[in-house]
């Protein structure tokens, strides 16, 4: 709730004014039935025909008040309400945009999805709902004791007795929501991740068709949501009879004291006949309060969400250190790093490339190559040894700094909705030229510009409706435009044909010479050329050289190349 | 790209009747409901009853109150108001169950039509929205199923309870409601017509949201990897605008429904006291008849106050229901051929004749293609990205089906052949890797029932990943993230190798599936992959020509058609394009 506060105060004049207008709206409102009966009452008795018109047109003043107030107090909490939320959405994303990659990790990503959508959904409903219906009640609830107080001050005495045991309980259930709505979020989650899932996998689940296996995982995610928003609900639903007893006790008791009271002269019975219509009055707006605790549970537990989002420490900040002055562009001086902190996944790596230098990274399926390309653009840290960018330690360089430095393919890398042109350009207004060198030399220009849109060719999400082939020549494409100090390839050949691979080497050697690139591979023709090659195993060094060392001093290396050479694969 | 906005409006009525089906459908509980709303609706009455009789025990002077009486009438209100709680309580309680059953099912049914629809769908939609569909929108739909129906009901008494008590009193007065009632209805149809495509905006922009948000975590690697927070940002802050602005919207004219209403409402109660008055004036009605006559009127007007808020929530309850409802609509894959035979002793016999084929039937991607896989043989299909080799591989197993021409299993149109059957017949490993939430055990048994450990255990040998997987703490019961693990691709690889040997298929499908192992563990998986390929007929996609040249047929697809086919021998004599691929290979 703090959290949603924050975002509320620079609103507070505007709701301000709105509960004020609401406010006045009310007091139209109940002054409505008091006319009616002051009509009745005190007018038709003087046979006025002028008077009751005239107290009727006052009747019909007071409902377009209240009328045109309540619609500008409705209109001023949407206003907040849509302030407020696009505020927290805001930032919400900035944040999870700013979460390392172990953190997304962590969170997994159908989790921030809904708090990004569901989660910021509820408090816009609640921020919404608790102006629109926060002054009504609490106005009837003082409204109605104040006026039971003028009647008999020790009746009333009786009836607010009630009302600390009534707002402990109801506080305290409404504590206890929270959690509950909490889980029921939580169980949201779970359902969207198989949802998730069962999309992306639609094909391996057709082909083995397992409709029936997936059908029965999402019945079961789907029952467990059921009944955690049972259990929350059956507990919530609870303030309302616990309310209606309290209040009603308190009735009984009212009435009790009365029969004393009366007994002993002490007051009419018309009063408590009274005391019970206002009575009516204070059991609604006790209702209405108890409601209104119900809604801040839901969204609550959803705020506290967002904050656990917002709350969670930046990782990956840059620290403050010296550089040192070093003829290389890209450094690693005995780096080890772990994921899971107990068994190394890369251990002990040492490389040095100038500038426009080529390493070429070899190894095993899982033998840490792409944790070496995650360590270089800082989205882990390495756990020891020193990784520089020309002389300065990546740790040090502020992230927008480090990463406009980089073009990078990833494995797997990501393709929006969007268009060809502004997948390669990826926000950063590159020249047009720039973007079609970089498309021509990624080998992408032919089969771009066959495209009936050509660059204005929309893909669909995740780009599905390329080829793997072409989709790789796009993401290499959006490496090269930037021009990058230097440039990562990770496995982002695999589904090139040879031609391609090989017209895209000869491209990169020739146009974007001065790159300092790291290629990771599997086929050793893709870094035969590169100046240093390193051989990894197990997270470890093997060998570490040109091609030609290699061959003589890595077994390893000498295996892999031949078994490629006589593959016809170089 | 595919949002709500562009999908027509559905009719209201549909809707509502197909609401109303489900509630049908739960009928007993909701008969129960009702017989509960009008119990505790019945007992509102007694309460003012006890509490008056209460009162008149109390006597009017000192001294003479009646106390046995008030304690009697005391003691009856206390049990009455226990009473009169349990009974609102278990009503909530079985209101919540009979929602969250609907919920249930409706969840269930939009699930059920995602594992039905054809993978097209799947390739034109928007994960993220399909999400908010399941979530949002179904839960917007149970909120008000939950709160607004019971207050219908419990209005609807009240409404006609007071209605028939004023009609009795004084007809003429009545004539005042002639007046507004017809005001307020026809003002709520204006109200919600205008409303209407603001709720549904509202659904539609928040579905869109979902759908961008769900895409940029998912690349969020390659967002920090370009530092395009700020751009992405700026990007989510347009579609959160939308959203935002579009709730706005909708409140701005959703709200002025529940004030014009009591407006009407007020107005009525003007009429009635300057009428009523009016008619006391000229004797027509007692001074006692019209104060009750307002009472009533009162008791009258609150319910439809009442109605007219819900009418906002049941506006946007619907729109939601239209999307969820045009999702479960969403055709499915079409019912397999009434004569489609379901086959399980394949031989393996594939072929393909003059097979013409785009994703857009207006853009041919295939011209016409033919080839024959005899059973047990290896087709190597190759050529340059982007030729249509994957597009070979959606046909074969029927995520798409050919514009013309003709696809043959057995010598049987596949059209005739049950899809289920036809593609448990294949097993296949495919580029992008799919492995899901649940343990690394569970995900190498996803395709065979039963599979015991041990034969798990050597299916992960054999694919050389058992060592890799005994290595993690828990072993093969290691949970699967979706992205959390530190596998490599090459690994997901293996597993999805490992998986396949495991299926008792007749054809096998490998879609460059091993594109990201390394050569010495590709060596040593060889054996494996030879086993797994024996006596089966297998197509190949590989860039790596060295791993095809022992293919029985070699297909070279260019631009959709095949250009060559033969042996590795015959296409290299042959000079042309395929041996000038494998030419490049040496450059």
């Amino acid at each position: 709730m703090k959290m949603v506060w924050k975002y509320l105060r620079p609103y507070v004049p505007r709701m301000c004014w709105g509960l004020a207008i609401k406010f006045v709206a009310t007091v139209m409102e109940l002054l409505i039935p008091w006319l009616l009966s002051h009509i009745i009452d005190d007018v038709v008795p003087l046979g006025s025909m002028g008077l009751i018109a005239a107290w009727g047109l006052g009747m019909v003043l007071a409902a377009f008040m209240a009328w045109i107030c309540n619609i500008s107090a409705n209109r001023s909490a949407a206003y907040v309400a849509q302030h407020t939320t696009r505020g927290i959405r805001h930032d919400l994303f900035d944040k999870i945009s700013q979460l390392s990659c172990a953190q997304v990790d962590r969170y997994t990503i159908p989790s921030l999805e809904s708090r990004l959508t569901s989660d910021t959904y509820n408090v816009h409903q609640m921020v919404g709902m608790i102006q629109r219906m926060g002054v009504r009640a609490p106005i009837m609830l003082v409204g109605g004791i104040l006026i039971t107080l003028t009647l008999d001050p020790v009746l009333t005495l009786v009836l607010i007795a009630t009302l600390p045991f009534l707002s402990v309980l109801v506080t305290h259930v409404s504590r206890k929501g929270i959690p509950l709505y909490r889980e029921v979020q939580r169980k949201t989650d779970a359902m969207v991740r198989v949802v998730r899932e069962n999309i992306s996998g639609i094909r391996v689940i057709k082909a083995l068709s397992k409709t029936e296996y997936e059908k029965d995982r999402f019945a079961g995610v789907n029952r467990d949501m059921v009944k955690q928003e049972i259990k929350a609900g059956m507990t919530m639903s609870l303030t309302n009879p616990i309310t209606n007893i309290f209040l009603n006790l308190g009735l009984t008791a009212v009435i009790l004291v009365g029969a004393f009271r009366v007994n002993a002269g002490l007051c009419q019975p018309g009063i408590i006949l009274a005391f019970l219509s206002y009575f009516t009055l204070i059991l609604n707006a006790m209702m209405g309060i108890t409601r209104i605790f119900v809604m801040i549970s839901r969204g609550a537990a959803s705020g506290s969400r967002i904050d656990e989002i917002l709350q969670t420490p930046v990782e990956l900040e840059a620290v403050p250190g010296e550089a040192r002055p070093s003829p290389y562009h890209v450094e690693f001086d005995h780096v080890s790093f772990s994921y899971n902190k107990k068994e190394n996944n890369v251990e002990d790596i040492s490389f040095q490339l100038r500038p426009g230098e080529t390493l070429g990274v070899i190894g095993a399926t899982g033998s840490g190559k792409s944790t070496l390309q995650a360590l270089l653009m800082r989205l882990y840290d390495a756990d020891s040894g020193r990784i520089a960018i020309a002389g300065r330690e990546v740790k040090t360089i502020p992230p927008e700094e480090l990463h406009t430095k980089f073009g990078i393919v990833f494995q797997n890398d990501a393709l929006f909705a969007d268009t060809i042109y502004e997948n390669i350009d990826f926000g950063r207004n590159l020249p047009k030229e720039d973007i079609e060198k970089a498309a021509r030399c990624a080998q992408a220009w032919d089969f771009i510009t066959a495209l009936p849109d050509g660059f204005e060719h929309m893909l669909s999400a995740k780009g599905t409706n390329l080829s793997g082939g072409q989709r790789q020549r796009v993401l290499i494409a959006r490496a090269l435009a930037g021009s990058p100090e230097i440039l990562i390839l990770d496995d982002s050949s695999s589904a090139l044909d040879y031609r391609t691979d090989a017209a895209l080497r000869k491209a990169l050697r020739e146009e974007y010479s001065h790159t300092t690139t790291v290629i990771i591979a599997q086929r050793v023709s893709s870094i035969l050329h590169a100046a240093h090659i390193l051989v990894m195993d197990e997270g470890r060094e093997l060998g570490y050289g040109t091609h030609e060392e290699l061959m003589e001093t890595c077994p390893v290396y000498r295996e892999i190349a031949e078994i490629q050479m006589e593959q016809g694969a170089m | 790209m595919s949002s709500g906005r562009d999908e027509k409006p559905q009719d209201r009525k549909k809707v509502l009747l197909r609401l109303w089906g489900y509630l049908y459908h739960q009928k007993w509980w909701m008969l129960l409901a009702v017989a509960l709303t009008v119990t505790s609706n019945l007992l509102a009455l007694l309460g003012p009853y006890l509490s008056g009789k209460a009162i008149d025990a109390i006597g009017l002077t000192a001294g003479g109150t009646d106390f046995p009486s008030v304690y009697l009438y005391c003691g009856l209100m206390v049990a009455f108001y226990v009473i009169s709680a349990v009974f609102s309580y278990a009503l909530s309680v079985l209101m919540l169950h009979i929602t969250q059953r609907i919920v249930f099912q409706i969840r269930s049914q939009v699930f059920q039509r995602l594992t039905v629809l054809p993978v097209k769908f799947f390739d034109a939609h928007q994960t993220g929205d399909v999400v908010s569909r399941i979530s949002y929108d179904i839960d917007t739909l149970s909120a008000s199923l939950s709160n607004d129906l019971l207050q219908i009901a419990a209005s609807i008494i009240t409404v006609s309870g007071s209605f028939i008590m004023m009609v009795k009193i004084s007809p003429i007065l009545v004539l005042v409601f002639v007046v507004t009632i017809p005001l307020a209805v026809l003002f709520t149809r204006y109200m919600a017509k205008r409303v209407r495509p603001l709720f549904r905006q509202r659904s539609a922009t928040l579905g869109e949201l979902n759908g961008f948000v769900e895409e940029i975590i998912s690349g969020q690697k390659t967002t920090k990897a370009y530092h395009r927070e700020a751009v992405m940002l700026s990007r989510f802050d347009q579609r959160n605008d939308a959203a935002v602005d579009a709730y706005y919207k909708a409140d701005y004219y959703g709200t002025l429904t529940g004030p014009s209403m009591t407006l009407i409402n007020n107005l009525s109660l003007a009429m009635v006291s300057v009428f009523g008055a009016i008619l006391f004036l000229f004797g027509r009605v007692s001074i006692g008849n019209l104060s009750s006559f307002v009472l009533y009127s009162r008791r009258f007007s609150g319910p439809i106050n009442e109605i007219a808020n819900i009418i906002n929530e049941l506006q946007s309850a619907m729109a939601a229901a239209e999307r969820v409802f045009r999702l479960i609509d969403e055709p499915a894959e079409p019912d397999d051929r009434s004569d489609a035979v379901s086959v399980d002793h394949v031989r393996g016999d594939v072929r393909m004749t003059h097979v013409q084929f785009g994703y857009d039937p207006q853009k041919t991607i295939i011209h016409d293609l033919s080839f024959h896989a005899p059973p047990g043989g290896l087709i190597a299909i190759v050529g340059p990205t982007g030729a249509g080799k994957t597009t070979l591989i959606n046909l074969l197993m029927r995520f798409y089906d050919p514009q013309s021409g003709e696809i043959t299993l057995d010598d049987r149109n596949i059209l005739g052949i049950t899809r289920k059957s036809l593609r448990l017949s294949y097993a296949m490993v495919l580029q992008d890797t799919w492995l899901f939430t649940g343990t690394i055990f569970e995900n190498l048994a996803y395709g065979k029932k039963g599979a015991t450990l041990e034969e798990v255990q050597r299916a992960a040998k054999a694919a050389h990943i058992h060592r890799y997987i005994m290595s993690l703490p828990q072993g093969y019961d290691t949970v699967l993230d979706e992205n959390g693990m530190n596998i490599s691709q090459g690994q997901k690889q293996l597993l999805t190798i490992a998986r396949a040997m495991l299926l008792d298929a007749k054809m096998l499908i490998l879609d460059e599936a091993t594109s990201n192992v390394d050569t010495r563990t590709e060596i040593q998986i060889q054996a494996a992959m030879r086993e797994l390929m024996k006596d089966k007929t297998c197509f190949v996609i590989a860039h790596r020509l060295s791993t095809i040249q022992n293919a029985d047929n070699i297909l070279v697809i260019r631009d959709g058609d095949i250009v060559e086919q033969g042996s590795h021998r015959q296409l290299m004599d042959l000079g042309g394009f395929y041996a000038s691929l494998y030419k490049s290979q040496y450059q």
